[in-house]
């Protein structure tokens, strides 16, 4: 593959808290290497702001290898940019070419306000996952691994639903601000499985009202969740969220 | 200071069970009067949490980044270790333990790695009961591969996203405690010091990374669940994040760091691009399951790889160790992939690089799957896109990477790959409980230094850490707060508190107040060129004078000339990174000083001056059988303690894979 350098135009959203209001700023970069993954160009905006004696942009990255769900930059009106189940720390700059234009905003949605720049404040995720996110399973009481066989075609469905990295596409993407595919991923991993039967019903109710409490908006299947999913998290799973969740109201229990 | 291992009595197989019915508990009335500090949420921290927080423990957990849910652990693609032997391949607790103890090439506790041999089997049930998805067969048990250095099926694993799928467990159970109010969690919160009173740790002072503010939290006891210190080497496997500042503080405050200068450099990384690069990416180890490690025959061999006849390949590996082939240990495969390209014999534009060839699994697989399906007279490609599609359910999201960060498609070209640095086997002294010498300060998981000797095997991280926390330190903290359960909680304006945070933030104002010309970033980066040239994958006594006085010279260039924009009262992720670097600079220092008094070669250590004649590393256990714990005593200043390891089972040997 043949690699070049580029020149680059970026319009990059900076706030200083959540108490301030924002605007975007020009900035230009130059010498990009095609071989630079997208958060290492802006290392290099970074450091050139250093160097400039200027703040530099403040966004969330840590593994940078797609897996960690910290990254979330809206790049150019895409959730993680335009690479197909990407996340932001995965797009190469191959994508781009001398001279163009990018623009990058945080996350917009009311339940992840904003911290500074392109940081947002996803706390609402782990606070829906604490309302019914798990199995109830206290350590060192449990039966032996093979004791419970499991159909392989059901734990690989689990766990394609359990893939998720909780990082906010999905909402970031949606015009709603819905959470609906993380929520429906969570309820779908442990509903699929036979040791999250037991808590099904009230987990699959805790979880929506506490998606509700945080002011996430409603689902009116759009899809846009789906295909800006870093993870390829499917729709399947909010049909099967519905499912869930009508069950559980339907046989009376608490929501 | 005596250093004492506090290993119980008695025959190996039944230290733990000794330990376990005659330790001292704790009653539930008086846990609830307790309070613990854990710092850092990945398998080691989100289980000990949620453990403890279970037991009815107060705990509050901190993590630096935005969720418990991001600790680096997530990116453990691999697998787990379990001596469940369920391949019926003769694999048992004692296979286990000796693997992990010959693989750390003799220089790890017996006691500590038997237990942890043995507490490996709870861990798989334990996750399976919390909903980790494991791969299973088509009979509904659960699936198994191998990994380097063993001759068994014992690894358990979820696709390449193992690591996820256990953290994501311990996670839940973490968020559970805390809808149940036994768990606080502050995330975004980094901490920057322990708070030791009359001698013991009593808590900790953390920066809440969002508003810049220093918070005092009291704790009858702090777990350092925290991690290692790869990032030394700037470049690494290891997350942007992933930092040593916490274990440093500790070690500080009088904790013993142990073996420093035992890293692991991983075989099977995907090669270095540019100057640009700020990370680097791991290729599974189980990748060698299948892949076939070669090189080209003849020197700067131009050819592309599919058009280089078999017989004019060197798949090393298979040759020089034709017992393990491509499955050797990592300090095994690492070594001899940095020979064959230091020899001339390097592949791709760097020629710092081999091939990780898949075209014989391919093969191999579409054979297996043909006649599964009964197909009469298949052509090659039929072959070969059947087993492609059975190599892409094992490994797809590795393969898949490789292609993003490479823009080359594994699946039709060999992969590249070179080693990078990935774990540190050192860490802070902990003694069979996990408590370090301070009392009431505990290392788990990769953090401390126990388990893994010289050299760590493959999905033996993600077993150490979980056991850590799920297994021991519930027993083992117990055995020590039984005797504090008088203690009642110690105010915050307590004058240790008050020291520790003005000290604290003397630095930060001082490492502010430098407002030099040279980035945080620079000064990392310069640091870890000399780590990697000269305490890397080859280390010689010259080079380690060189480093040291260099890696002082760059430390107090640091302190007068770095540059950090923003404000301390705010957030700032300059100022974050400039702290952990300024820590990283004297780090650096110990590792070369630990590196320099070992002269042998082991495990991940290998010093040139040191070796066999074809190469391989010569270790010497009359001399250095022991464990380096390093006392701080002022700026570069270490104070050698030495543990002598005594082996009571285990005959040690040259460590042999041939």
């Amino acid at each position: 593959m043949e690699h070049y350098k580029m020149n680059l135009t970026l319009k990059v959203w900076r706030q200083k808290s959540k108490d301030f209001k924002g605007h975007f700023e020009t900035f230009k970069v130059s010498d990009i290497s095609s071989e630079m993954s997208f958060l290492e160009m802006f290392d290099v905006l970074n450091e050139k702001l250093v160097a400039e004696g200027k703040e530099p942009v403040a966004f969330d990255h840590d593994c940078r290898e797609g897996i960690c769900g910290m990254c979330s930059m809206y790049i150019n009106g895409r959730a993680h940019g335009p690479w197909h189940e990407t996340t932001t720390c995965q797009l190469h700059m191959r994508e781009y070419k001398d001279g163009d234009t990018i623009v990058v905003e945080p996350w917009r949605a009311n339940s992840f306000p904003v911290i500074r720049d392109l940081v947002v404040d996803r706390s609402a995720f782990d606070r829906i996952i604490a309302a019914g996110g798990y199995i109830s399973v206290n350590t060192g009481n449990a039966q032996d691994a093979n004791a419970l066989p499991i159909d392989k075609q059901k734990a690989d469905e689990s766990f394609a639903a359990a893939t998720c990295i909780g990082c906010g596409a999905c909402v970031a993407a949606c015009p709603n601000t819905s959470a609906m595919l993380f929520v429906s991923a969570k309820v779908s991993h442990l509903a699929l499985l036979p040791q999250g039967d037991p808590e099904r019903k009230t987990r699959a109710t805790n979880m929506i009202h506490q998606m509700d409490t945080e002011g996430f908006g409603s689902c009116t299947n759009i899809g846009a969740c789906e295909a800006e999913c870093p993870k390829g998290i499917s729709l399947e799973n909010i049909a099967r969220l519905n499912r869930e969740y009508i069950g559980a109201v339907f046989s009376g229990s608490k929501d | 200071m005596e250093l004492n291992s506090k290993i119980p009595a008695g025959p190996l197989e039944s230290k733990w069970k000794t330990y376990k019915s005659t330790c001292k508990l704790v009653n539930p009335a008086n846990k609830r009067q307790i309070e613990v500090i854990v710092v850092g949420t990945g398998l080691a921290g989100a289980s000990a949490a949620a453990s403890l927080g279970e037991m009815g423990y107060k705990v509050k957990a901190f993590c630096f980044q935005d969720s418990p849910r991001r600790a680096h652990s997530i990116a453990a693609q691999g697998g787990i270790n379990a001596a469940k032997n369920y391949q019926n391949d003769g694999d048992s607790t004692y296979r286990l333990f000796y693997d992990t103890i010959k693989g750390g090439d003799y220089r790890a506790r017996e006691g500590n790695v038997y237990r942890l041999a043995e507490v490996s089997a709870n861990i798989i049930d334990q996750c399976v009961a919390q909903g980790v998805p494991f791969a299973r067969e088509y009979g509904g048990l659960l699936s198994n591969r191998s990994f380097g250095g063993t001759q068994v099926q014992r690894t358990f694993y979820a696709a390449g996203q193992t690591g996820q799928q256990l953290l994501i467990g311990a996670y839940q159970g973490l968020e559970r405690q805390i809808s149940l109010g036994n768990v606080d969690m502050y995330s975004r919160h980094e901490m920057l010091e322990v708070v030791k009173i009359d001698g013991k740790a009593r808590g900790i002072i953390a920066r809440n990374l969002v508003t810049g503010e220093l918070e005092r939290h009291f704790g009858h006891a702090v777990l350092l669940c925290t991690g290692g210190y790869g990032n030394v080497f700037y470049l690494s496997t290891n997350a942007m994040g992933s930092n040593v500042t916490a274990a440093w503080k500790a070690h500080k405050q009088g904790a013993y760091f142990g073996n420093p200068c035992f890293t692991q450099i991983h075989p099977t990384c995907i090669p270095v691009s540019g100057d640009h690069q700020s990370k680097l990416t791991l290729m599974s180890e189980s990748l060698r399951n299948d892949g076939r490690i070669w090189v080209p025959k003849q020197k700067d061999d131009k050819r592309k790889p599919f058009d280089i006849p078999e017989e004019e390949r060197d798949y090393y590996l298979e040759r020089r160790y034709p017992a393990f082939g491509n499955l050797v240990p990592r300090d095994v495969a690492s070594r001899a992939a940095k020979e064959r390209c230091d020899a001339g014999y390097g592949v791709g534009s760097s020629k710092m690089a081999v091939y990780l060839d898949f075209a014989s699994a391919f093969e191999r697989y579409g054979h297996v799957e043909v006649r599964k399906q009964g197909i009469a007279n298949a052509d090659k490609a039929t072959v070969y896109k059947l087993g492609v599609a059975v190599v892409k359910e094992k490994y797809g999201n590795l393969f898949d990477m490789y292609a993003k960060i490479t823009g080359e498609d594994p699946y039709q070209v060999p992969m590249r790959i070179y080693p990078a640095v990935h774990y540190t086997m050192g860490g802070l002294w902990v003694d069979y409980e996990l408590m370090t010498n301070v009392p009431g300060l505990y290392a788990l998981g990769e953090a401390n230094f126990s388990d893994h000797g010289a050299n760590r095997l493959g999905a033996s991280a993600l077993m150490q850490g979980l056991a850590d926390g799920y297994f021991v330190v519930p027993y083992t903290l117990g055995n020590n707060l039984a005797d504090d359960i008088r203690t009642k909680a110690i105010p915050t304006d307590h004058p240790a508190f008050v020291q520790a945070e003005k000290d604290v933030n003397d630095r930060i104002e001082r490492m502010m107040n430098i407002k030099g010309k040279e980035s945080v970033e620079s000064f990392h980066k310069r640091l870890g060129k000399i780590m990697w040239d000269k305490c890397g994958m080859g280390r010689n006594a010259k080079g380690l004078t060189e480093a040291i006085e260099e890696i002082k010279a760059l430390r107090k260039e640091f302190w007068a000339n770095v540059r950090i924009p923003g404000e301390v009262k705010s957030f700032n992720p300059e100022l974050d990174k400039a702290g952990r670097v300024a820590d990283f600079l004297e780090l650096g220092e110990l590792m070369c000083i630990d590196a320099l008094q070992r002269n042998e070669s082991c495990g991940g250590h290998f010093r040139e001056e040191y070796q066999t004649e074809d190469g391989e590393a010569l270790r010497d256990d009359e001399k250095y059988m022991y464990v380096a714990a390093w006392e701080y005593k002022g700026d570069s200043q270490y104070e050698l303690h030495k543990e002598p390891l005594n082996y009571e089972v285990v005959h040690t040997s040259a460590r042999s894979y041939k």
